[in-house]
């Protein structure tokens, strides 16, 4: 490595360091002598590397044309079966076509380019004389301005241009409505039945057996013109059946459930993935993005991961036809938590 | 920029191009003077090593994402409505999805070579940011950031942020099920910042998430305002590689004050340009090969499915992991608070915002301030272009290595269900001992790094003073079989001692005689940097040795000074 320790003298305040001061280190050898190449002494050598070169150019070539013939022999149809062979002509035909021309060029560079090494001298990144020479410029172009002599001109300006960018600030302000209360809505309300998602037919009671799991969406979001996404991102609804008393609803929730269904919001409280796996055996509910664990049997509570809060729970009653209805809205604001969220 | 000067000086006797080649050669010179420019850099020296291609990968596949996502724009449709699917496709026949998910799927299905494209870009941004990556890490190791680079790092680092979120907005696009899950997750982050993440989310998705303009936005910002971004910035740091000459190994003959290698023309130029094709070559047949993002197996966005054993992108996966790793819960003590305020109760969700912005924070932070950090304990404020082996600064090479463990077990956590079934472990387990790594992993690496790199050094000594084993066992005389150590030529000698190890600084009184509290800080990390040493061996020790060899001790007597 350069000895560091000698720098140039403008360097002052480098740390001399005990020991570097000694004259007790190895003197720099020098570059090593050159090494010469076969190709460098022997003209076949030479000639067999040309002809190496000239090879990878052909192999190039080649690629060139079964990208070609990818291309335009093979007839797209219905199956995935020709677009994979596309895919695969056309791939291999551009690589070797590419890479037949680096290895090509790497291989001349290396084999038949001049591989002296030399040496070129760093120059000073800037003199003292060039700083100098700025900063004159510098304190010239300020003078010139008068700006430190008119201190009224420089203060106005400094207000004038730290108001400025406000309006591009502002201007973004149409960029979205401001939230108002639409994050603590959902599409469900009294009497909205319970239907599966996606196709919306209804739910009755018996049809949700002991230990099966439903997908469930409100029965008015199918029939939405608009924002369906959204609505259906705040509103679906995973909805299971457990033993009556493996439940163990709070004071004021005994009634939410329906014989052992209980409804819980789907979307996860911590950055709102769908909760989709349901543990049958342990009633547990896992979101596959971060691994909260939900157990239903304790409405819904955080057992292991990330999130804090229990999903929400959807009070459901059936209607005079059997079928799942709401019995209102969710108590608060479904998935991710967020400031004003109280 | 001299060479420009006498070059204008020297156009006394006008010059007759003969060839036609030399006649526009001529013609575009007169005009834009670039036989200047040829002079200065038409045989500049760089430096070759193998470790600077990862730069050129970078740089490369830059290039081949530029290429390949211009021609993605023009089949591609940003518009988030509603459309029926109607293409070759069977499984999604009929079936309601967004534009920009059909779009894509016609690129996929329908443009001939549309696929190839997706999965030649794909590709591509990954080797980027992966090269990008790579690229720091060696410059971090061979501290190549010191004086005059620490600017150069900055606007590498800031490449690097740039590169995810090229990658990120970039994987959005297609609106499959995927994509729509990760915007899921960035709006569930953005809504967990205080007072304004509420505001924030609606202002990105123009509504509440997912709404209809979240596609276009990020489409924009893919293709316009990050990539000018790069641009710029990668003009800035090709610049400043110029300005700077490029930083090379030490080696005999090479120093602060030179640049041994390659002159730009012919060689290093056929080896940089060669390397281009090179890696647009590996890219392809990757792309032919291995299938990349299949989005039709996806599904267009909906927010009730996901499916398990989803990843993101690899460079998003250190930032998904530590969403994983925080606890919900600590002891029974919740991460999300609900804090009372004279206006009402506001809600504070510790466990996103931590994991979030904290380990993205020190990475960055450490990773920005590091060139300053280590120029103020080392007061070390000398120009460096010779690279430093990483054993040679062994604590510089365990706090990067410290950081790459911090990163990785991040990083390895984003897989952690996927560990959990491949190995048939259980998942808590597996969180449960990342999130252990998180906090011990770091430490455990630094130790063992300094460690090793601190034998790697005495290794080196070794082989300086005694030569290096040539295997041949001889039986001396008196009956003692000895291993013949054959002596170092001294080129070979002068690379594994040329460096420097300096000595841990006591702090410095100022003026008033007094050692401040902040140079007593600077005194107490000069020992943490320092204070374990070995120093380069030396040629009195080799003499020495030479003397001791000769009077046949046969004990080994290695004078390490620690």
């Amino acid at each position: 490595m350069g000895n560091h320790s000698d720098g140039p003298p403008t360097s002052s305040d480098a740390v001399a360091k005990a020991g570097r001061k000694e004259v007790d280190t190895f003197q720099d050898p020098g570059l090593p002598p050159h090494r010469l190449r076969l190709a460098d002494t022997d003209p076949k050598a030479a000639k067999r590397a040309e002809r190496q070169v000239a090879w990878l150019f052909v192999i190039s070539i080649v690629g060139t044309l079964l990208f070609f013939f990818g291309y335009f022999g093979i007839r797209l149809d219905d199956t995935t079966g020709t677009l994979r062979i596309q895919n695969t002509l056309l791939g291999i035909g551009v690589g070797f076509a590419m890479l037949g021309i680096g290895t090509g060029i790497v291989h001349w560079a290396r084999a038949l380019m001049p591989d002296h090494e030399v040496a070129e001298e760093r120059h000073e990144l800037r003199t003292e004389e060039d700083r100098l020479a700025a900063l004159k410029i510098v304190d010239d172009i300020l003078d010139e301005t008068g700006i430190k002599r008119r201190p009224l001109i420089r203060n106005t300006l400094i207000g004038a241009v730290a108001l400025a960018p406000l309006p591009a600030i502002a201007i973004f302000r149409d960029l979205g409505p401001l939230p108002g209360d639409s994050m603590r809505h959902t599409l469900w309300k009294e009497g909205e039945r319970l239907t599966r998602d996606p196709d919306g037919t209804p739910i009755k009671a018996s049809d949700v057996t002991l230990g099966s799991a439903f997908h469930v969406i409100p029965e008015s979001l199918n029939k939405l013109e608009s924002g369906k996404l959204n609505e259906k991102a705040k509103a679906v609804v995973l909805l299971v059946r457990l033993n009556p008393e493996d439940l163990h609803p709070s004071a004021g929730r005994e009634d939410w459930s329906y014989n052992g269904i209980v409804a819980h919001s789907k979307i996860c409280t911590h950055v709102g993935c769908p909760v989709a796996l349901y543990e049958q055996q342990t009633h547990h509910l896992l979101c596959p993005c971060h691994q909260s664990t939900f157990d239903i049997t304790q409405e819904c509570k955080v057992i292991f991961g990330p999130a804090v809060r229990p999903l929400p729970q959807l009070p459901i009653t059936v209607d005079a036809e059997g079928y799942l209805v709401a019995r209102s809205d969710f108590h608060e604001p479904v998935g991710p938590s967020f400031w004003e969220r109280g | 920029m001299g060479a420009w000067l006498t070059m204008s000086a020297a156009t006394e006797t006008p010059f007759e191009p003969s060839t036609s080649t030399g006649r526009i050669t001529n013609f575009v010179d007169e005009r834009v003077g670039g036989s200047g420019m040829l002079r200065e850099f038409g045989r500049k020296v760089f430096p070759d090593h193998w470790s600077f291609m990862f730069g050129e990968v970078a740089l490369y596949s830059l290039v081949i994402l530029i290429l390949s996502g211009t021609f993605l724009t023009f089949f591609f449709d940003p518009s988030m409505a509603e459309t029926h699917y109607n293409g070759p496709y069977v499984p999604l026949k009929g079936m309601e999805m967004s534009v920009a998910y059909d779009s894509s799927l016609r690129i996929s299905f329908e443009v001939r070579g549309g696929l190839f494209m997706r999965q030649v870009h794909h590709w591509s941004a990954l080797l980027f940011v992966a090269a990008v990556s790579v690229h720091m890490l060696r410059v971090f190791f061979t501290g190549a950031f010191r004086k005059p680079r620490e600017l150069n790092w900055v606007v590498g680092g800031v490449l690097l942020i740039l590169s995810m979120a090229a990658g990120f907005t970039g994987y959005s696009l297609p609106d499959d099920l995927l994509s729509g899950n990760g915007l899921r997750i960035i709006d569930g982050v953005v809504k967990s910042i205080p007072v304004v993440g509420t505001y924030i989310s609606f202002f990105l998705f123009g509504g509440e998430f997912p709404g209809t303009a979240i596609i276009g936005r990020l489409y924009m910002m893919h293709i316009m305002l990050v990539p000018a971004l790069i641009l710029l910035m990668v003009a800035i740091h090709l610049f400043m590689v110029v300005i700077h000459k490029h930083t090379q190994y030490p080696g005999p003959g090479r120093n602060d004050r030179n640049v041994v290698g390659y002159p730009l023309g012919p060689v290093y130029a056929a080896k940089a340009g060669g390397f281009f094709f090179i890696v647009f070559g590996i890219i392809a047949f990757i792309s032919a090969l291995f299938q990349i993002n299949p989005i039709w197996n996806y599904g267009p966005y909906d927010p009730s499915p996901v499916s398990a054993g989803t990843q993101p992108d690899w460079y998003i996966g250190w930032v998904d992991g530590a969403l994983r790793l925080m606890p919900g819960w600590l002891f029974n003590i919740p991460m999300e608070w609900e804090i009372p305020f004279p206006w009402g109760v506001n809600t504070l969700s510790f466990n996103v915002l931590a994991p979030a912005l904290i380990p993205a924070g020190i990475v960055f932070t450490l990773l920005f301030a590091y060139p300053w950090i280590e120029r103020w304990v080392t007061r070390d404020n000398r120009e460096h272009h010779v690279l430093d082996r990483p054993r040679n600064a062994p604590t510089r090479t365990a706090i990067g290595v410290a950081g790459v463990i911090f990163y990785c077990v991040m990083w390895a956590a984003a897989s952690s269900d996927l560990i959990a079934t491949h190995f048939q472990v259980s998942l808590n387990d597996v969180t449960y001992w990342l999130r252990a790594l998180f906090f011990v992993g770091p430490i455990v690496g630094f130790i063992v790094t300094k460690r090793v790199a601190l034998a790697l050094q005495r290794k080196d000594r070794e082989i300086a003073l005694h030569g290096r084993e040539t295997g041949r066992i001889v039986r001396l005389p008196h009956g003692e079989f000895q291993e013949i150590h054959a002596q170092l030529d001294d080129y070979k000698r002068y690379k594994l001692v040329g460096y420097e190890s300096p000595l841990p600084e006591e702090g410095i009184p100022n003026k008033n005689g007094i050692v401040t509290k902040q140079e007593n800080l600077r005194s107490k990390l000069s020992s943490f940097f320092f204070e374990d040493r070995v120093a380069p061996a030396a040629p009195s020790e080799l003499e020495a040795g030479h003397h001791h060899e000769a009077i046949e001790s046969s004990e080994d007597n290695k004078a390490i000074t620690h």
